[in-house]
C-alpha cells in the first residue's frame, strides 16, 4: 500500500542524515497518542480479557459447541458469495464508467459515491421495505398473480447476500475504475488492428491490465463482510448468523464478556490473516497510482 | 463497424446496475409520506403525519439533539487532530513512518464490532460509557483514517514552489504554513470535516455499546426500534438521516468546486 512507498522515502532519508527526524514528524505525535490510547489500548485489553476472564477456556468453546464453527464457515462462505456478486456487477459496471465521456461518468460515479456515504443502518432497513413478506416485491408478485403466498426473501441467506451486495458494491467499483482508468484506451484498439478479435483482444489485453484492481476490490469487499453486523441482524437468520452477531450476542445479552473477547479476537486474527495473505497478491500501488511514478 | 451492439448492451448493464446502487434506499422516501397505519406499498395517500410524529415525540427529538452534539464534537477532535496527523505524515521525515501509517489507517478495517466492544470494555472502567465524552472519543478514532487521507491528499498535491516562492520572498515557515499553505489545503481540511460529521452522524454499532437508555444517538434509537415498529416513523427517520449526509455531501462537492476553480484561473 502507502506503506511500501513509505517505507522507501524513509530509507533514503537515513542515508542522507544520521538521525533522519525533521519538525514536520512531531505533528504526528497527538494523533499517534490518540489512537494508542482510544483504540489500541481498548483491542489490547479486549485480548488480555480473552485469556483472563476468566481463562484461556474462553477459546475452548469453538472446539466445545458445534455452533461457532459453523458461524465460522458461514461468513466465510457470505464473504466468498457477496465478492463473487461484487465482481460479477461491479466489474462492467466500472468498465462502461472508466470508457464513458466526461459527463455520463461523472453521473456513474455519482451514483455509487452516493451509496458509500449513505447511513448502513438506512440502506438495509430499505432493504427490509422491499423483502419483507409484506413488503413491496411480495405485494406487487401477489398483485400482479406471480405467486398467492409470499416468498422468503428476508430472515434467510438470501437477504444477507443481496444486501451486503449492495452496501459493499462501491467498494469494488471504485478500484477497479481507478485501475482501468489509467489503461491506454488505444490499447485494445491496437490488438484488434493487429488481428485480434474483439473479445481476444479484452481478454489477452484489457482483462490482464484491469485484474490489479479486481484484486484489491475483492480483498476489500472479503474482509469488509467478514465483520459485517447490522446487515445479517437485520435481514438474515439467528440459524445463519454471522460471527459478529455472535460477539454482541454474548456481551450485551449472555454478559460473558471473555467469550465475547475470544470469538472476537478469532474473527481480528482471521481478518487479519486473510488482509496479509491477501496483500501478497494485491498491489495497491496500482489503485492508487503511487507505482507509475 | 467492430463491437456496435456490445456498447449500448453494456450501458444498459451498466445503467440496471446504477439503478441497483440508488434506488433501492430512496424508496423510504415515498413510503415517509404515507398516510397508511403501517408500511405499505403502494402507500394510499399522502400524509406528513409520521415527520409530525416524530418531531412530536421526545425520544425521537432528544435522540436527534444528542446526534447532532456528538458528531459536531467529533468534527471538531478529528479534524484538528487528523489535520496535524496527515502535515506530519506527508512532511515529515522518522523511523517506522510505515508503521503509524498503518495505524492510523487502521479504525478502518478492523471490524467496527471489535472496536466497539474492546471501547466498552476500558470506557466501563474509565467512566466514560454512556457519556457525550465517550462516544466522542470513539467516533474521533473512526474518523480520523478519513480526515487523515483527505487532509493527506490535498497536501500531496500542493504545488511546493510556491511555498518555496513564499520562503524565497522573506516569510518565515509559521508565515509560510497561515498565508500560503493551510489557505491551498483548507478545502481538503473541509473535506475531511465533513467526511468525520458524516462518520459520526450515521454510526451506530460503537454507539449501540456507548450509549444508555438517557443517551441514545439517533442511529441507536432507529436499531431499537427498527424489529419492533412497523409504522412509517422509520422510514421518516430514515429520511432524515439520508437527507443530513446527502446536504453534507452536497457541501463536500461545492467546496472541492471552488477549490478547482480558484486553482484553475
Amino acid at each position: 500500500m502507502a506503506g511500501a512507498v513509505a517505507v522507501r522515502r524513509s530509507r533514503t532519508g537515513l542515508r542522507r542524515g544520521g538521525l533522519s527526524v525533521n519538525r514536520w514528524a512531531l505533528l504526528v505525535l497527538p494523533g499517534v497518542l490518540f489512537l494508542l490510547a482510544f483504540f489500541g489500548y481498548p483491542l489490547l485489553q479486549m485480548a488480555i480479557k480473552s485469556f483472563n476472564d476468566p481463562s484461556p477456556a474462553n477459546y475452548k468453546i469453538f472446539v466445545d459447541s458445534p455452533v461457532y464453527a459453523r458461524t465460522l464457515e458461514t461468513t466465510f462462505k457470505t464473504a466468498f458469495i457477496v465478492t463473487a456478486a461484487c465482481v460479477l456487477l461491479g466489474y462492467p459496471y466500472a468498465y462502461v464508467m472508466s470508457r464513458a465521456g466526461l459527463r455520463a461518468a461523472a453521473v456513474l460515479g455519482f451514483l455509487v459515491l452516493l451509496p458509500f456515504w449513505l447511513s448502513l443502518l438506512v440502506r438495509t432497513y430499505a432493504w427490509t421495505v422491499w423483502l419483507q413478506d409484506t413488503g413491496v416485491i411480495n405485494t406487487v408478485l401477489q398483485d400482479i398473480g406471480i405467486t398467492n403466498h409470499p416468498l422468503g426473501l428476508i430472515r434467510n441467506t438470501l437477504g444477507v447476500t443481496i444486501g451486503m451486495t449492495h452496501i459493499l458494491l462501491p467498494f469494488m467499483v471504485l478500484p477497479i475504475y481507478a485501475v482501468m482508468r489509467r489503461i491506454d484506451p488505444e490499447l485494445t484498439p491496437a490488438a484488434a488492428s493487429l488481428g485480434a478479435p474483439p473479445f481476444a483482444a479484452f481478454r489477452k489485453v484489457f482483462l490482464p491490465l484491469s485484474l490489479p484492481g479486481v484484486c484489491a476490490g475483492a480483498l476489500l469487499v472479503f474482509v469488509l463482510s467478514l465483520g459485517f453486523y447490522i446487515t445479517p441482524a437485520l435481514l438474515g437468520s439467528p440459524q445463519n448468523a454471522m460471527i459478529s452477531e455472535l460477539i454482541v450476542n454474548q456481551v450485551s445479552e449472555q454478559l460473558q464478556f471473555g467469550v465475547g473477547a475470544a470469538i472476537a479476537m478469532v474473527l481480528l486474527g482471521l481478518t487479519l490473516i486473510v488482509l496479509f495473505v491477501g496483500t501478497r497478491f494485491v498491489r495497491f500501488g496500482a489503485v492508487t497510482g503511487e507505482l507509475d511514478e | 463497424m467492430r463491437r456496435d451492439w456490445r456498447r449500448p448492451s453494456l450501458n444498459a448493464v451498466a445503467g440496471v446496475i446504477g439503478f441497483f446502487l440508488v434506488a433501492p434506499t430512496l424508496i423510504v422516501v415515498p413510503m415517509s409520506f404515507s398516510s397508511g397505519q403501517r408500511l405499505e406499498f403502494p402507500p394510499p395517500g399522502f400524509s406528513t403525519r409520521w415527520y409530525a410524529n416524530f418531531f412530536h415525540s421526545s425520544m425521537w427529538t432528544d435522540a436527534a439533539i444528542t446526534s447532532v452534539k456528538v458528531a459536531l464534537l467529533t468534527v471538531l477532535v478529528a479534524t484538528a487532530l487528523g489535520t496535524l496527523t496527515a502535515l506530519g505524515l506527508v512532511r515529515g521525515r522518522f523511523p517506522g513512518k510505515a508503521l503509524v501509517q498503518a495505524l492510523v489507517l487502521s479504525p478502518a478495517i478492523v471490524p467496527v464490532v471489535i472496536v466497539a466492544i474492546g471501547t466498552f470494555f476500558v470506557f466501563i472502567r474509565w467512566r466514560l460509557a454512556g457519556t457525550l465524552t465517550g462516544l466522542v472519543l470513539a467516533h474521533t478514532a473512526l474518523a480520523l483514517p478519513l480526515v487523515v487521507v483527505t487532509v493527506g491528499t490535498s497536501l500531496r498535491t500542493l504545488d511546493r514552489n510556491i511555498e518555496l516562492a513564499a520562503q524565497s520572498l522573506g516569510a518565515g515557515p509559521w508565515r509560510t504554513f497561515w498565508r500560503i499553505t493551510f489557505p491551498l489545503i483548507l478545502p481538503g481540511i473541509i473535506a475531511g470535516a465533513l467526511f468525520a460529521f458524516v462518520t459520526s452522524w450515521d454510526e451506530v454499532v460503537v454507539a449501540i455499546f456507548m450509549t444508555s437508555p438517557l443517551f441514545r444517538t439517533l442511529p441507536v434509537v432507529m436499531w431499537s426500534q427498527v424489529r419492533s415498529e412497523i409504522d412509517p416513523t422509520i422510514a421518516a427517520v430514515a429520511s432524515l438521516l439520508m437527507a443530513i449526509t446527502v446536504l453534507a455531501l452536497v457541501l463536500v462537492v461545492i467546496v472541492r468546486w471552488r477549490a478547482s476553480l480558484r486553482t484553475a484561473t
